[in-house]
């Protein structure tokens, strides 16, 4: 009962999805209001109809309903609640449903937080929104439905891939989506204003702190991605560019590119055109993420279970979409015109660097993810694009973005002075070249590139650095007047520095994971010691364990140093009769300054057991600097300037007799 | 500065910026496009002992044959019509067993046989990689429809 429940509810919010797609839009036409507040109602109603239909889903998970073929799929009654309740969207359906909610919810966050908008821009907004959601929830109705029963129902379920049954990757899908999903109402604020045939400075306004969240989300998305992989793999690696991973990937390098234009865009009302072009690019390459995904089109370590059906249904809301969108763009687009002037060498000229390079990036990560698609289209062969080819493309690519990052905060809108700004980042060079000289010496001459890289982490650290105390006059006036000045610098400011703060952390991690990794594959039987990167690590022997549902093999290292115990190391490799699977749980011992990692793979007492042994210096920094990198976006989404509710169309400052809104 | 001289930079700009990409672009290409070939395609063609390339198939019945005290292991990979006997040293993932899908990358030793650097098992067992099902419906041996 409550499962058909669930399937009438969104029946209902397809409904709705329609009418806040339509009315809002002819309202905003006709300029008749009544339509035109269509659209926030119907919102509101979206969102908590398609809530009601999560909701019955989920009940469904966590009473093992296996009348319904989804759970059946996907579940068994002997899985831990957690991943029952993190099944419902370990899965095709049920992560469309999610999927929607997600949309659903920023429908309904515009609409509750959009009073301030003009009327019609908001009727707009809101009627985009409606319009993707109403194609999303008639994907769900007609080729993937969560709801469908299945009888006889059979005792008990399929269970659920245990290697989706960890803390990591359940909440991997949910941010990663908030991510996608946000940056659907930059689109929709893009789509809208080229509706208006208006981009000003307010709009911009308006737009970055949605696209601040939902960049702040996926970050924290493609970070938790990551570092599932990372110890849940067993491989000892971070990032593969895999297809998947590239498809999240994608649509994070644009709304990076879309965070800064939209900066030029409030600040100098420049660049209109295309900070609007990179608002459709972004959800486009969200959606097209979406198809890739769900259409099993491309080769990857993640492949949902596919069905063709899918892949042409999200293709063709893909097309109709950034087509349609595209489109108006064209239309519209040349009547925009840009407002304020800037030389090359400006902050402006520093964030179009900026925005090229990283365009560009997405273009070449674009091409490699699907070079092999279109290759086999062609009949011309099947092949494989494999991580070198990204790492010789994009990270040439993101060196001078890093070197440009060091400068750009400093130089002055319009003109800026580029020998006077290089003259005060002295420090700043001279830290970077002592960072890269030692590197050299303390690692020998072959790690050149990886000292190079270093010296770029330190450089875009320390500039941030500089960048802060010329701000306060550090050391140049008193201390109290640099502490009066630090606290009236605007928080978005401080975002900005901690998140590209926190970038110079990730660049470290990841130069020295990759530079200097120590990687030892052996067979070992108990008794045995080897030496990695100074630790010694000897084996003690396997044995059995008994989880919930799984049966281990668990190995155990005890690591010693210069004769001292560190820590016991204990991989396991789980066995799950249920779903037939088995999956590595690597062991880790952090220092944060570099991990040990051990893995252990099949074997017996007798020849002995094969096993994985890795040092990874640095690595805890990649995850550690994106959480920090996202800190930095939360940080700079809580400056009050970027309240939705707080529209300033002009610059004018609030004096003292206006009381400032609550913090 | 006048709005025709900034578009001027811009277009400069971006044109430059298209030029290197099109230069990493095709340098990257040149090494790194790995071409997939099933074990009949090896047999039928000249494939250069060293390149680099993937095979795909099905791990045949009884073909692994574990080193004792190393962790070298060789199996042959088949798609029913012709097989490829493959020497892989390192970890084999989770899900390599026999009859399943697999894909390795490597490259073809003067005697033939294919020495594996990497070797690609799916995560899902249902799931066959898409190379793997094309090369065993042209050998005339498998279904689609296996999986969910």
């Amino acid at each position: 009962m409550i499962v058909e429940a669930g399937h009438f509810a969104l029946v209902l919010a397809l409904v709705l999805a329609l009418a806040q797609g339509t009315f809002p839009l002819i309202g905003a036409a006709t300029g008749r209001s009544d339509f035109m507040a269509v659209g926030r109602h119907a919102a509101l109603g979206q969102f908590t109809l398609i809530a009601i239909s999560f909701a019955a889903l989920t009940y469904a998970y966590v009473t093992s309903d296996f009348s319904v073929a989804n759970v059946v799929q996907n579940s068994h009654t002997a899985k831990p609640l957690l991943y029952k309740i993190t099944g419902v969207w370990a899965n095709h359906e049920g992560s469309m449903l999610l999927w929607i909610l997600i949309l659903g919810a920023f429908g309904a966050m515009v609409a509750f937080f959009g009073a301030n908008l003009p009327a019609s821009l908001r009727a707009r907004v809101l009627a985009v929104q409606g319009l993707i959601g109403f194609g999303f929830i008639l994907f769900i109705l007609f080729t993937s439905n969560p709801f469908d029963r299945i009888w006889p129902p059979p005792p008990d379920g399929r269970g659920l891939n245990p290697l989706l049954q960890d803390p990591g990757l359940a909440f991997h899908p949910p941010f990663l989506y908030f991510g996608y999903v946000g940056f659907s109402v930059a689109f929709a604020f893009a789509v809208a204003a080229l509706i208006e045939g208006r981009v000003d400075p307010a709009w911009a306004r308006w737009v970055r702190p949605w696209t601040l969240a939902a960049w702040c989300s996926l970050t924290l998305g493609i970070a938790l991605g990551s570092w599932w992989a990372y110890y849940e793999l067993g491989w000892g690696g971070f990032w593969f560019w895999d297809p998947v991973e590239n498809a999240s990937f994608l649509p994070w390098l644009s709304g990076t590119a879309l965070l800064h234009s939209a900066i030029v865009v409030e600040k100098r009302d420049a660049l209109k055109s295309w900070t609007v072009l990179l608002a459709v690019l972004t959800f486009s390459l969200s959606l097209m993420g979406t198809f890739l995904v769900r259409s099993g089109v491309l080769t990857s370590v993640h492949a949902f279970a596919t069905d063709p059906a899918r892949g042409v249904f999200i293709l063709a809301l893909l097309v109709i979409a950034s087509g349609g969108s595209l489109l108006l763009y064209a239309v519209r687009a040349p009547s925009m015109q840009g407002g304020g002037l800037f030389a090359p060498i400006s902050r402006e000229g520093s964030l179009v660097l900026n925005n090229l390079l990283l365009a560009t990036a997405t273009a070449t990560v674009f091409l490699g993810t699907l070079y092999p698609l279109f290759l086999d289209v062609l009949d011309a062969g099947k092949v494989s694009v494999g991580p070198p080819f990204f790492n010789m493309t994009f990270v040439p690519l993101m060196v001078p973005v890093i070197v440009a990052m060091g400068i750009g905060p400093m130089l002055a809108w319009k003109r800026g002075d580029l020998p006077g700004v290089l003259s005060r980042l002295w420090l700043a060079l001279a830290l970077a070249a002592a960072i890269g000289i030692g590197t050299l010496i303390a690692m020998g001459v072959q790690s050149v590139l990886a000292a190079l890289a270093m010296a770029l982490a330190g450089w875009l650290m320390a500039s941030v650095l500089v960048e802060w105390a010329e701000r306060v006059k550090l050391f140049r006036a008193p201390l109290q007047e640099s502490w009066r000045r630090a606290r009236h610098i605007p928080r978005s400011s401080y975002g900005m520095s901690v998140a590209h703060a926190g970038l110079a952390v990730i660049v470290a991690g990841i130069t020295a994971s990759s530079a200097w990794q120590t990687e030892v594959i052996r067979q070992m039987r108990a008794g045995d010691t080897v030496e990695v990167a100074g630790y010694s690590m000897q084996f003690e022997g396997v044995r059995e364990q008994r989880g919930p549902n799984y049966i281990s093999r668990q190995g155990e290292f005890l690591v010693t140093r210069n004769g001292s115990v560190v820590t016991t190391l204990t991989p396991e490799r789980r066995a799950y009769p249920i779903e037939g699977d088995t999956t590595t749980e690597a062991a880790i011992h952090t220092t944060w300054l570099a991990d040990l990692y051990a893995v252990i793979g099949d074997g017996n007492a007798e020849a002995g057991w094969s096993v994985r042994l890795y040092h990874n210096p640095l690595v805890p920094w990649i995850w550690v600097g994106a959480v920090i990198m996202v800190l930095g976006g939360l940080v700079s989404l809580s400056d009050r300037r970027h309240r939705v509710g707080v529209p300033e169309r002009r610059r004018a400052r609030p004096g003292p007799a206006m009381p400032a809104p609550a913090e | 500065m006048t709005r025709k001289r900034r578009r001027l930079y811009m277009v400069a700009a971006g044109v430059t910026m298209l030029g290197i990409a099109a230069a990493l672009v095709l340098n990257a290409f040149q090494d790194n496009l790995v071409f997939f070939f099933s074990p009949s395609e090896l047999a039928a063609r000249e494939i250069t002992a060293g390149q680099r390339i993937r095979v795909g198939g099905l791990v045949e019945e009884g073909s692994i044959e574990r080193q004792a005290d190393s962790h070298t292991v060789r199996f042959t990979v088949t798609d029913t019509a012709r097989s490829v006997r493959v020497v892989y040293s390192g970890m084999l993932p989770d899900l390599f067993r026999e009859g399943q899908g697999v894909v390795v990358q490597g490259s073809l030793g003067p005697d033939g046989v294919f020495s594996a650097e990497e070797v690609l098992a799916k995560h899902d067992e249902n799931y066959m990689p898409p190379e793997v099902a094309d090369a065993l419906q042209k050998a005339g041996h498998w279904q689609k429809g296996g999986g969910t």
